[in-house]
């Protein structure tokens, strides 16, 4: 008798959790949805970078500063969310489309150039900026005018990115890259004078250029090696939400907000802009 | 699905074929390194023991990663030194053989260790009651002993390096893990399938490795 007790309890306690975590599991898959639904309550979530300066930074009290971030809370609140009701989520540069195929995000703002084979698994909105690759040196560093003095030089870019290959292949095939997993690391062989120039897009450099820390130190080259169009990424095919969000880029523009958002973030660096671009995607 | 390996874009052999290098410079350098280390560990002078001790205790316990990007930004980049290297590329070779040797010499030490306490201690007493000196005990009646008991934990050793070689890539050298680094960023339509052919060369790697060496465990073992 007392084991057939004890067996029972057994099995109501198992059954209990069960269906404890079954309710919390569908809970956590509803708050996880990406904001799918689009109901005034909910939440949506937006993929940003985590770590680029000027662009999606993730300070380390938590909150989140970067053009990026402006642009991705405008055009939330034009697709009806406030600021509170944004989830910010790291996108990875090479997670970017699992990210919104999966519908983990439901739109992603994060450096993302818009090329045809990306757009064989997402679709972009926008593009809503022109960034151009280009070089960051010393401040007091005048040998570096044109793409062939890169030739004689050492080089500095982040492994496997765009920029690098296209160093190695296309721009200075004979300079010395040195390929290091972070921005931040190629700073300081710059600041040390290992390496002469850092390489990627100007957005980029401006931000990193822009820091309180970095001010003065390091000047943009100011050459245009590369056109790359930043769009937002959704999901493909999603046309309803593509026109929303460049509706709402294209209001961004038109009420001056585009243009503070880059002199807050970028102006710093003495960094040109070029002017917003035409929305190309999707119309 | 596996079109882009038809591209003639990326060199997949040429970047195993830098792991592969990787792997078989920094197996030397810590076979080497790691028999001086077991051999401070048990020498009879407490300075040595005691370094040896400390060594191997700090480096096993520090993340590769770590090692390997304080070669590269403060060995090389803030203090200059390149042993040697004229390029980045020549650099960034050599810099990760010497964190690869620091890190797996620790592991090479320690196994080899376990392999003297197989070796019964009357051996070295009964050569130490003949006359020879510390350093012959260990080099001709010890240390050939003990590698023979240890094959198979050194084959791990060996496959765990194999792997440990891809944190290179955050140094910008350029094997296999950094180029797949550069494929999933510009065939992002095929994760899974760059995935799968670096997996795959890993495999290819590692296994006749284990299976080679473990029938070499079995044919050198001593038996007692």
């Amino acid at each position: 008798m007392k084991i057939s007790k004890a067996a029972a309890a057994a099995a109501v306690a198992v059954a209990l959790s069960l269906t404890a975590t079954a309710c919390g599991g569908s809970k956590k898959d509803a708050a996880s949805d990406g904001g799918a639904s689009g109901g005034a309550k909910d939440k949506i979530v937006v993929g940003i970078k985590f770590d680029q300066p000027g662009l999606g930074l993730k300070t380390p009290d938590g909150k989140f500063t970067g053009f990026d971030v402006d642009v991705a809370t405008y055009v939330a609140k034009e697709l009806g969310y406030q600021p509170d009701q944004i989830e910010f989520k790291q996108a990875v540069s090479a997670e970017r489309e699992n990210l919104i195929s999966n519908g983990d995000v439901k739109f992603i703002v994060a450096t993302y150039s818009i090329n045809d084979k990306r757009k064989e698994r997402v679709d972009f909105a926008g593009p809503y900026f022109l960034a151009h690759q280009d070089l960051l040196v010393r401040a007091d560093d005048t040998s570096i005018t044109k793409v062939e003095d890169l030739n004689k030089k050492k080089l500095c870019s982040v492994t496997g990115s765009t920029s690098a290959q296209n160093v190695k292949k296309n721009l200075a095939p004979e300079a010395d890259l040195l390929e290091q997993g972070g921005y931040s690391e190629c700073l300081t062989g710059l600041e040390n004078k290992a390496v002469d120039a850092l390489t990627t897009d100007n957005s980029i450099l401006a931000g990193y250029a822009a820091q309180e820390k970095n001010k003065g130190k390091f000047k943009l080259v100011g050459l245009s090696m590369s056109n790359e169009n930043y769009g937002i990424g959704l999901k493909k095919g999603d046309k309803e939400l593509q026109t929303k969000i460049n509706a709402a880029l294209k209001k961004m523009v038109e009420d001056g907000s585009w243009q503070k958002a880059v002199d807050k973030n970028l102006g710093p660096a003495n960094y040109k802009n070029e002017p917003a671009p035409q929305i190309t995607e999707g119309s | 699905m596996f079109d882009f390996l038809d591209s003639g874009q990326y060199d997949v052999l040429g970047a195993f074929w830098v792991t592969v290098q990787l792997t078989l410079y920094s197996a030397v350098g810590s076979l080497i390194w790691g028999t001086v280390l077991a051999g401070m560990r048990v020498s009879p002078v407490p300075l040595l023991r005691g370094f040896g001790t400390a060594y191997v205790n700090l480096v096993r316990n520090t993340p590769l990663t770590l090692l390997i990007i304080g070669c590269s930004l403060g060995l090389s980049q803030t203090l200059g030194i390149n042993l040697g290297g004229e390029t980045f590329k020549e650099t960034g070779f050599r810099l990760a053989v010497l964190g690869l040797v620091a890190y797996t010499g620790t592991f090479v030490c320690e196994a080899l260790r376990s392999g003297i306490n197989t070796v019964p201690v009357g051996q070295a007493e009964a050569a130490r009651a003949l006359g020879l000196s510390f350093f012959q005990v260990l080099t001709l009646i010890v240390l050939p002993q003990a590698f023979r008991a240890v094959v198979a934990p050194l084959a791990n050793v060996l496959i765990a390096l194999t792997k440990n070689t891809t944190v290179a890539a955050t140094i910008g050298v350029a094997e296999a893990a950094l180029l797949m680094k550069e494929m999933l960023e510009n065939e992002a339509q095929a994760v899974f399938a760059v995935f799968a052919v670096f997996a795959l060369g890993f495999v290819l790697l590692t296994l006749p490795t284990g299976l080679l060496l473990g029938w070499v465990a079995k044919r050198v073992a001593v038996k007692r």
